[in-house]
């Protein structure tokens, strides 16, 4: 009834090639956008704010780089959580060496040593693809997870490891409270994701599309190979990056290497199966979905306790959780291959005939 | 020079033991062309089932032949609700159910079981062999070269199996070409099933090798991140190329570290082997024993 296009007319092709050509989308994106940056801010509570809200941001952003690497360039990579580390470590090095570092600044720093670092594994790509591949990723993960623990450089020479985020300030402004740190991680997510999508609407986004469908294909019509998949891996270890440091100085506040584990990269590539891999509203909603499941099954198991008038062993829960996230993925990958960013799409197109069957 | 051949053979025979898990993922991707990421939970499983049940009071060989069935029942369950919906899909999907598998097969092992870590007794006691380390003064666990020795069985039996019997070509013919096979009448779900049933039989054999070495526990899984490289260097359609793989892998591990850590900080054994594989991808993208792939628009 609502959700209609009708009487909408497209007169330019600046029009017609819009993100959102509908009126009703724009109207709700803006919306969602208000109350993103506005009204969270006002009423959120600090729980919510900084245990839930940011570290979604956050994990959307890194689902979205891995997007680009694997939804749109289709190229595996399991060291998702490698590149944040190195985001992290080198964004907090920038703070600590360079003086009056801005730290908008000291994130750019850290996504560009992330990409410096995706382009030199993802150099293997030329020769290698598919699961090969993978494992070359796989070896990221180790090494830099090692490099970062043994190389006193990394942690400033603490004797565990372990970072302190220095305190953020921009313009003079001091972002130290739960909302100061949501604000300035939705700013940079909101911006980085349209970056994302110009990007991927581009010859640059057709041509990684090209190389995932078929690469000998993509190079037989002049895309070359070794620029696109490079490209694909900086600019992907790039966002990985900026979430790494988004994800050491927004959420975690102090760091250790050990946050960065493979297990991480899993969870990240979840996030991309179930939201949908090529899509990049779906990497918000598999972000969503991944981080607010376990919180739901924890109020589940609180509900059933009560229900049942006895105690749920923890172990119980988490195996429970690990069993349903993995058939989950392979739900997805059977039922809707997807994602929720396909559920989604239906959902739209039957808006726009609702409440008509036809 | 005594002190390098014991670190040799150390590497040698741990590479035994990485090759053991190797050897699952090459059965499976042979006749499937699925890489299997859940072998190295498979092999969690299968241990843990086995210990478990030893601790419950059964007799070992009756403990052995139960956690076989239950591989068994693993592997045709796996084929039935995972892969035959998966049919025909690219193999990056394939391998990224696996992973949600590995996650299913974790959480479910340990809910039977519970997480508490097991030591498992086979009756082979891990001691350096006497006559060798006083003649030579060279330590090599006896139950290295046990562990060698079950793998060298494993290996005859299962190229008996590919190369011998009627299973066995048919095995070959679906690694060969899923829709030839078919046109011919192999019954490609049976052979799935069997050889996912192969694949945990040997993932309780690679259970039980580990398991006496380290016990049964969690970290049993990351050992199947360590046969990546191993499949690398052999190939990942080649049974000999999983065993000389995981000897390669394991010595030059053994020797990077003894050699080459002291230099870097220790603890490179983590990525050497992967550095090793990667090195190695760029000379041999198909891995020294691997079907060379040829690409055509």
């Amino acid at each position: 009834m609502l959700y209609r296009e009708a009487g909408q007319f497209k007169s330019t092709y600046g029009e017609d090639q819009q993100i959102f050509p509908i009126l009703q989308d724009r109207i709700a994106i803006v919306a969602l956008l208000l109350v993103a940056f506005v009204v969270v801010p006002l009423v959120g509570d600090q729980y919510w704010l900084s245990a839930i809200l940011t570290p979604f941001l956050v994990l959307a952003l890194a689902t979205l780089g891995l997007n680009i690497l694997t939804g749109y360039a289709g190229q595996l990579s399991l060291g998702t959580a490698a590149f944040m580390a190195v985001g992290a470590f080198m964004a907090y090095n920038a703070m600590l060496r360079i003086p009056h570092m801005p730290i908008l600044g000291a994130f750019i720093i850290g996504g560009l040593c992330a990409a410096a670092v995706g382009i030199v594994f993802g150099l293997p790509s030329f020769r290698i693809k598919g699961l090969y591949l993978a494992v070359a990723t796989l070896a990221c993960q180790f090494f830099v997870l090692w490099a970062i623990n043994r190389i006193g450089w990394f942690s400033n020479y603490s004797s565990s490891g372990v970072i302190t985020a220095q305190r953020m300030e921009i313009l003079g402004y001091p972002i130290d409270t739960p909302a100061s740190k949501y604000v300035l991680t939705l700013a940079i997510v909101v911006f980085m994701a349209l970056a994302a999508k110009n990007l991927m609407r581009s010859e640059t986004g057709r041509a990684f599309m090209a190389v995932r469908d078929m690469d000998v294909a993509a190079s037989v019509i002049g895309i070359p190979m070794m620029k696109t998949k490079l490209l694909a891996f900086a600019i992907s270890s790039f966002y990985c990056g900026v979430a790494g440091a988004l994800y050491a100085f927004c959420y975690l506040g102090t760091v250790e290497p050990e946050a960065f584990v493979l297990d991480l990269s899993f969870r990240v590539l979840f996030m991309m199966i179930i939201g949908g891999a090529g899509s990049i509203l779906g990497s918000f909603l598999g972000a969503g979905f991944i981080t607010l499941f376990p919180i739901f099954l924890n109020l589940a198991s609180k509900w059933l306790e009560n229900a049942l008038g006895m105690e749920i062993p923890h172990a119980l829960v988490s195996n429970t959780e690990a069993i349903i996230f993995g058939a989950l993925i392979i739900f997805f990958l059977i039922v809707e291959p997807y994602g929720l960013a396909r559920l989604w799409q239906i959902t739209k197109e039957k808006l726009r005939l609702w409440p008509f069957p036809h | 020079m005594n002190f390098f051949i014991e670190v040799v053979a150390g590497g040698l025979l741990a590479g035994v033991m990485y090759s053991l898990v190797a050897l699952g993922f090459v059965i499976i991707y042979k006749a499937s062309g699925v890489f299997n990421f859940a072998q190295g939970s498979m092999v969690f499983f299968a241990a843990l089932t086995f210990v478990s049940l030893l601790e419950r009071g059964w007799n070992l060989w009756l403990a052995l032949a139960v956690t076989m069935v239950a591989m068994v029942l693993v592997g045709m369950l796996i084929e039935r609700t995972v892969l035959r919906p998966l049919v025909n899909q690219p193999p990056i999907t394939l391998l990224m159910a696996t992973i949600g598998l590995t996650f299913v097969l974790e959480g479910v092992s340990q809910l039977m079981w519970g997480s508490q870590p097991h030591g498992l007794e086979l009756g082979i006691p891990d001691v350096p062999i006497e006559w060798l380390s006083e003649k030579w003064n060279i330590n090599i666990s006896q139950f290295d070269l046990f562990a060698a020795l079950v793998a060298g069985v494993l290996v005859a039996v299962l190229a008996v199996l590919t190369q011998k019997t009627r299973i066995g070509r048919a095995l070959r013919a679906v690694a060969d070409d899923h829709q030839a096979a078919l046109a011919v009448g192999i019954p490609l779900q049976h052979i799935w099933a069997i050889v996912w049933a192969v694949a945990g039989f040997v993932a309780l054999v690679a259970g039980l090798m580990w398991g006496v070495r380290n016990g049964v526990q969690y970290a049993l899984t990351f050992t199947a991140l360590k046969a990546l490289p191993v499949l690398i260097l052999g190939g990942f359609e080649s049974i000999a190329g999983a065993i000389v793989g995981g000897l390669i892998i394991g010595a030059s591990e053994k020797v990077a570290e003894v050699y080459l850590g002291p230099y870097v900080g220790g603890g490179i054994e983590s990525w050497f082997a992967y550095v090793i594989a990667l090195l190695f991808l760029l000379v041999r993208p198909e891995g020294l024993f691997g079907e060379k792939i040829i690409d055509r628009v």
